[in-house]
């Protein structure tokens, strides 16, 4: 059967259980869109801003847990959408990103609205192809799509001629060919049986995990292996809700704003097990000073994740999952004792009481971690977060009880300003029947807020709480603590009245600006069967703590 | 710090872009390269590399699992570990005034080179070999008033069963 290059993309995109695309039409894609329009099944969410699209996409993926599909038009559609696809790139999210081009004719002409997309994202994707010839479409897509999906995930980006759109060819799937491609799933047992022994002997064991666990799908088994051997978890910004927030054995998160006791139990741990995480230096602080004492295990499915920033004594190349599973049976087989840790747990709990993360709930003004943690309450920890970056993105980890895993979605690796909202639009639109709340700060809100209008078309509720401090408030933080207060372009004080910006979108706007309203205001906000901005006026000078200075090591916090 | 040279050999799918991928690897992750060359090899869709690069020795091995990352490499292959055989071709245009002819052709035929041009004051000498020949080769020559050079990267080929014997590479 004959088929143009659009419909092969549609059918196949179809074909790989794709049932939502987010993006944004123009000439490079019209043939594409024109075709989406004969297939009201596969549903497109059309965006206001390309990197909006891309945002959504990456949180449809982590929300739903399958591959987030973006399509947007050449030249400035495609330029708009890279930061996206690098946030995306950083935080190991798996995307196929399709971008119309200029015909394959004038390609390197300097053609209305050309740019060499596959050269610019060729360091933030994973792998990315342009399509010169229509006999390579179907196979492109398919390797897209395993790539994107498989090892260590990642956004693909696939770029398409016009005229490959234009053209037909007798379509059969011709499955994939990749010379080399092979990511090692299977860990080896040999190493794994070795670090079973070091894990039981140690006296001082932490479990470490980041979102290589969430990508995994690995929470289960990290849960059960920390409960059989009773060791404490800590997990990355990325792995937060791998393990549940409210458990004994939880550290909280740790780093740069980590808890008091997860970085001093890294600062002491005589024995690490690292799964799924890269060790960004937000987390290590000063390298050299990261776990001094502890023998370090680390399972990864990507080689180049070990041995990078640290030095590794226990090497597991493999699928988190897979290797934690075979740990536990491991670990069952042999009947392995529990390791003797209850003078470290009872060490552990002590620091827990004496220095807690804290706040002081004055009778006049917000403070925005109180709003968070009514937000926990309220939900019961169960709603999916969304965060902008800065002191809400901080304040959201923090204070939030992540019990689930793929319920907290932030721009991790990259840290976008903007990304919470497109991405509470993508999250709800993965899962229709949970509460998506996206917790903003004033600024960044302001860098994607025309999303606000997809959501109100796209019928996708979502809630916003924007924690206003009316500063850039994680630059005002440095500026307080390392640059002399000098409060240089941080202050946010010409800001629009959200209340009334919410209304101008037909959305809902709430503004709170007493403490003894919080909960009246997020109650209300909550039960709204719609879009709401709620904005909470809140301290302006409030800091997130702890603080460990860049270049210091995590054991040495600043405290409230 | 502790620098060593690294000759690596690259099997890549012979595809438009790969080149870039690699290059732009090496600049992002400010690995440096010291030469390059590229070429088809008996099966017209897989190109072989052959990259010298001079690095730390933690870093070579994030360099290579960042090379194997990549989708379009095939195999990255250490030569340094194993025997191998290099070779570099250089062109080297020397000042030859008549008093210094004599010296230099006996130079040249030492090495077994072949002078390929000739003109009333200079000479332009092809030269092969390993690294270490052609230094020792620039090195005689050197007093005469080298004018211009052009190399290129080195290739390379593992020996057959070739293991690096008592840490010394076998020419
Ligand atoms: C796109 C982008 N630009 C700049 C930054 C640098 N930056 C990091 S946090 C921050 C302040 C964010 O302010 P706001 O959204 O008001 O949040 P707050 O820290 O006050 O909670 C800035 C400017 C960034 N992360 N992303």
């Amino acid at each position: 059967m004959k088929l143009t290059g659009a419909e092969i993309l549609i059918k196949m995109i179809k074909d790989q259980g794709v049932d939502t695309i987010f993006g944004y039409p123009g000439g490079a894609v019209i043939d594409i869109y024109h075709e989406l329009a004969k297939n009201p099944d596969l549903r497109h969410i059309l965006v206001r801003h390309e990197q909006g699209a891309i945002h959504a996409a990456d949180a449809y993926a982590r929300a739903s847990s399958t591959t987030g599909v973006a399509l947007v038009t050449s030249g400035p559609g495609a330029t708009n959408a890279v930061t996206g696809i690098a946030s995306a790139h950083s935080d190991s999210i798996p995307l196929v990103v399709f971008t119309g081009q200029v015909p394959t004719a004038l390609i390197g002409n300097d053609a209305f609205q050309e740019v060499d997309i596959v050269g610019i994202t060729r360091p933030c994707t994973k792998h990315n192809y342009l399509v010169k010839d229509i006999k390579d479409l179907a196979k492109t897509i398919n390797e897209a799509f395993f790539i994107a999906q498989s090892g260590r995930p990642g956004p693909v980006l696939v770029d398409l001629p016009k005229d490959i759109q234009q053209a037909s060819i007798d379509f059969k799937d011709p499955g994939i060919s990749l010379n080399s491609y092979k990511p090692t799933y299977k860990p080896n047992k040999k190493q794994i049986a070795k670090a079973v022994k070091l894990l039981t002997k140690a006296k001082k064991p932490i479990i470490f995990a980041g979102g290589g666990v969430i990508s995994s799908k690995a929470s289960e088994e990290v849960t059960k292996l920390a409960k059989m051997t009773n060791i404490p978890v800590t997990a990355s910004l990325m792995g937060l809700g791998c393990f549940p927030g409210t458990d004994d054995l939880w550290l909280g998160m740790p780093g740069m704003h980590g808890t008091y006791r997860a970085n001093m139990s890294i600062g002491e741990c005589d024995l690490m097990l690292a799964v799924g995480v890269r060790f960004d230096d937000r987390v290590t602080g000063k390298i050299d000073q990261f776990a001094p004492n502890a023998k370090i295990i680390q399972i990864d499915i990507d080689p180049t994740s070990i041995h990078k920033n640290v030095e590794v004594l226990c090497p597991i190349v493999g699928d988190c999952k897979e290797s934690l599973s075979m740990f536990i049976k491991i670990l069952v087989e042999e009947q392995k004792e529990k390791p003797e840790n209850a003078a470290w747990l009872k060490t552990i709990s002590d620091w827990k009481s004496t220095t807690p993360l804290k706040y002081d709930q004055g009778k006049d003004i917000i403070k925005p971690q109180y709003v968070v943690e009514k937000l926990n309450e309220m939900t019961k920890g169960e709603a999916i977060i969304t965060t902008e970056v800065g002191q809400n993105q901080m304040w959201a980890a923090q204070f939030y009880d992540f019990t689930k895993p793929n319920h907290f979605i932030t721009s991790g690796g990259l840290g976008v300003m903007g990304f919470g909202l497109p991405a509470a639009i993508g999250a709800k639109a993965a899962c229709p029947e949970k509460e998506v709340i996206d917790i903003a700060g004033d600024g960044s809100i302001q860098m994607n807020i025309q999303e606000l209008m997809t959501a109100i078309e796209a019928k996708l509720s979502v809630k916003i709480v924007i924690l206003n401090n009316q500063y850039l408030g994680m630059v005002r933080q440095w500026q307080e603590f390392f640059y002399d207060k000098v409060y240089a372009s941080t202050g946010m004080s010409h800001a629009p009245d959200f209340v009334k910006l919410a209304q101008a979108y037909g959305a809902k706007g709430i503004r709170c600006s007493k403490p003894e309203n919080v909960e009246k205001v997020l109650s209300e906000g909550l039960a709204h069967n719609g879009t709401v901005i709620m904005e909470f006026i809140v301290e302006k000078e409030e800091s997130v703590y702890p603080m460990v200075p860049a270049g210091k090591a995590i054991t040495e916090m600043l405290l409230v | 710090m502790n620098t060593n040279k690294y000759l690596l050999s690259i099997l890549v799918d012979n595809e438009p872009g790969v080149l870039s991928r690699i290059a732009g690897l090496f600049s992002g992750r400010g690995f440096n390269i010291e030469s390059l060359s590229v070429a088809a090899t008996n099966k017209p869709e897989v190109s072989r590399l052959t990259m010298v690069t001079k690095c730390e020795p933690q870093i070579i091995e994030q360099i290579k699992k960042q090379l194997n990352k990549l989708i379009n490499v095939i195999t990255v292959n250490d030569l340094t570990e194993k025997r191998f055989i290099q070779r570099q071709l250089s062109l080297v245009k020397v000042n030859a005034q008549p008093d210094k002819r004599a010296e230099i052709l006996r130079i040249v035929d030492i090495f077994r080179c072949k002078v390929i041009d000739v003109g009333l004051d200079h000479f332009t000498i092809e030269v092969s070999g390993d690294m270490e020949k052609l230094e020792a080769f620039l090195s005689l020559l050197k007093p005469m008033g080298i004018i211009e050079i052009a190399s290129t990267g080195s290739i390379a080929l593992a020996r057959e069963n070739g293991k690096k014997e008592n840490g010394k590479q076998t020419k």
